[in-house]
């Protein structure tokens, strides 16, 4: 009988040894004359646990984790049995941390091989495009707009909308763009869902294409992320042969089919406009708003450009799906979200909840706290733009309105969870550095004001006329914030306020620097 | 060890352009190409580019010299790659940087006189759960601490 064994092929599974362990496994299999079939995943997102290996039981998969090279020989005892081991964790549906999450977006992420459409039928995959494929236009639009989905890239804006006024644009093309530029620190859920279930964010695109008139999509994916890439070519190239992308689809008459377009390095061009100069060919300079990309975007069309998040969630929302979405969540907030823990955290990973889970669950509950086993101090939410919340603020519920109440931001899901050590000036002047080195230059308060601020938090930190100058940073962090053309630097004060507001403690001359700055 | 790059030859470029130009907003696609062609984008290269996709030669330009990623000479025989954002500095990266760059004798930035090597920042692999990370040669690599980072530049100073 042969043995059924997954290992994932996530980058972030890759980076600490799971190639290394997929190998070792069919060697030493290989060796005794032990039958193995190794099936390369997705992550389930518990990169903790990371290099897990699953064995295919009747009682469903069985995690080991996580493997190191010198545990193969006795994990292989342990597959050959089903039998006991110090890293079995048992059925992995059932280990807690993955038990409490809701997953619809991550539903078949590090459950099936993402490079076979089989696999993602079996596992439900395309009943939303079957479903889509005999609605109107309108009614795909409805059951969009029902399931209350906003934007997952960070600005929340109502998805339903946005495909609607496409859909009523006129125009001779309209293009489906996927934002996979997710350049935010603490942020993968993007490159995860690339990697482990590459053919929903397809789908979701392939829907958008019907629901609004488009024929062609791009997905833009930054350089940084090579396996994604590898990814989505090798599942779009599958859907063609399957015919899922291409002309006829499923043998209506509509066409649609996308391809790949890497980035090149620049941060900013997960800015709409940026990513739509940068398709074009040209340097990712952000475009004045309006006209909106929905009505001039792509090359001058009519353009629905989302987050790899939001086409991904719609699979879920047209397989009928729609009121039970939105019976996730609060308030305006609906739906699930995809967050992602990282930074100095014991358990690291990506936890799909629905809206309304509080920071401190998050961080404390969920995250077990820092890895160095040091009190956590600072959380930044939202990527670099996004403001650093103190312990103070853990009860604000995880809500684009809730985080906006309190000068901050959900962005794109991303929490980074910093230990007592964290200089927080230091922090804030990287802020202003990152948006000095990403600045696409092209408005004055972003690409002037960055360097200034930066320059100014040095003095800071330096212990020169302290008060004076957090008085100026203060001034300049209120022109980008009202000045700038994106929100590059619109949001670079939120990391950089929250900090000075938060932890005034940090910005005071530190003891030993007086005499220096004299 | 050999260079996993052609030299550059006009024709090869002119026939690597050729391939890619009638793609719509090609521009991206052949700085791409070419730098994998040849490690970097040739000098040379920019008014052929400019040419086959009717742009001015200062655009072109503009382009290759706005993202990060596209080189106007060749790199050191490797290529690694720290990553220096939040959730990696969270994690220790700052510490880890500071030991690469002393242990190369290098900055960030810079590659190593004997050409052997090229440090560069990174703003974010998407590996933060499993930080600090970095990529060497296109190869990931997580949860950096100090003995695996030394095993790194052992590796590329060999």
């Amino acid at each position: 009988m042969t043995t059924r064994v997954y290992v994932s092929r996530d980058a972030g599974a890759v980076a600490v040894g799971a190639e290394d362990i997929a190998q070792a496994l069919e060697q030493v299999a290989s060796k005794r004359g032990m039958a193995i079939e190794t099936i390369r995943t997705g992550s389930r997102g518990l990169y903790w646990l990371e290099p897990m290996v699953e064995l295919a039981t009747p009682r469903g998969r069985v995690a080991f984790g996580p493997v190191a090279i010198h545990d193969v020989v006795s994990l292989v005892d342990a597959l050959a049995s089903d039998g006991p081991h110090p890293l079995r964790l048992g059925v992995a549906e059932d280990i807690p941390w993955l038990k409490r999450q809701t997953r619809l977006t991550f539903a078949r992420c590090g459950v099936i091989d993402p490079r076979s459409l089989e696999d993602y039928r079996a596992h439900g995959g395309y009943k939303g495009l079957e479903r889509a494929l005999t609605l109107t236009s309108d009614a795909i639009l409805a059951d969009v707009t029902t399931s209350g989905l906003r934007g997952r890239g960070g600005a929340g804006f109502p998805t339903g909308i946005k495909w609607k006024t496409v859909a009523q644009a006129h125009a001779d093309r309209k293009f489906i763009v996927c934002n996979a530029d997710e350049g935010d620190s603490g942020t993968f859920a993007d490159r995860m869902i690339m990697e482990g279930d590459p053919f929903a964010v397809i789908e979701g695109m392939t829907i958008a294409g019907i629901a609004v008139g488009a024929t062609t999509g791009y997905i833009y994916i930054r350089s940084e992320y090579p396996h994604a890439v590898a990814a989505m070519n090798a599942a779009i190239a599958a859907a063609r042969r399957g015919g899922t992308l291409g002309t006829r689809i499923g043998g209506f008459s509509h066409n649609f089919d996308l391809e790949v377009r890497v980035g090149a390095g620049a941060y900013v061009c997960g800015e709409e406009t940026s990513l739509l100069e940068s398709l074009e060919g040209r340097r990712g300079l952000v475009r004045a708003k309006p006209p909106l990309p929905a009505h001039r975007g792509l090359f001058g069309r009519p353009t629905v450009i989302n987050n790899v998040l939001s086409f991904a969630a719609i699979p879920f929302i047209l397989a009928g799906g729609a009121k039970a979405y939105a019976d996730f969540g609060m308030g305006r907030s609906r739906g699930t979200m995809p967050i992602q823990l990282s930074g100095n955290v014991k358990f690291g990973g990506l936890f799909e909840t629905a809206f309304g889970i509080t920071l401190g669950e998050l961080v404390d509950d969920i995250g077990g706290g820092t890895l160095t086993g040091r009190p956590v101090r600072a959380v930044q939410v939202g990527g670099p733009l996004g403001a650093y919340f103190p312990r103070a603020l853990f009860d604000t519920p995880f809500d684009y309105e809730a985080f906006a109440a309190r000068d901050g931001l959900i962005g794109h899901g991303g929490v980074v969870v910093f230990d007592d050590s964290v200089d927080m000036a230091k922090q804030a002047r990287f802020a202003m550095e990152f948006c000095a080195i990403e600045s696409c230059g092209k408005c004055t308060p972003c690409r002037i004001g960055s360097t200034r601020g930066m320059e100014t938090i040095d003095k800071i930190r330096r212990g020169e006329s302290v008060s004076k100058n957090l008085g100026l940073v203060e001034d300049l962090c209120n022109t980008m914030k009202f000045g700038s053309l994106c929100a590059l630097g619109g949001f670079t004060p939120y990391p950089v306020l929250s900090a000075l507001k938060h932890f005034r403690e940090d910005f005071g001359p530190a003891p030993g620097n007086l005499e220096a700055a004299e | 060890m050999i260079s996993p790059y052609e030299s550059w030859d006009t024709a090869r470029g002119a026939e690597i352009i050729a391939e890619h130009s009638q793609v719509e907003g090609a521009t991206l696609v052949i700085l791409h190409a070419l730098q994998d062609a040849f490690g970097y984008v040739p000098e040379a290269a920019i008014p052929m580019v400019a040419s086959a996709l009717s742009f001015s030669r200062a655009e072109v330009y503009g382009v290759f010299t706005f993202y990060h990623d596209f080189r106007e000479k060749l790199a050191g025989r490797h290529v690694l790659k720290l990553c220096r954002a939040e959730a990696c500095q969270a994690a220790g990266g700052d510490r880890l940087a500071a030991r690469a760059e002393a242990k190369l004798g290098i900055a960030l930035g810079d590659t190593t006189a004997d050409e052997r090597v090229t440090l560069e920042p990174i703003y974010c692999l998407g590996l933060c759960a499993t930080a600090p990370s970095a990529i060497l040669d296109g190869r990931v690599v997580g949860r950096l601490d100090e003995a695996r980072i030394d095993a790194l530049i052992a590796e590329v100073q060999r």
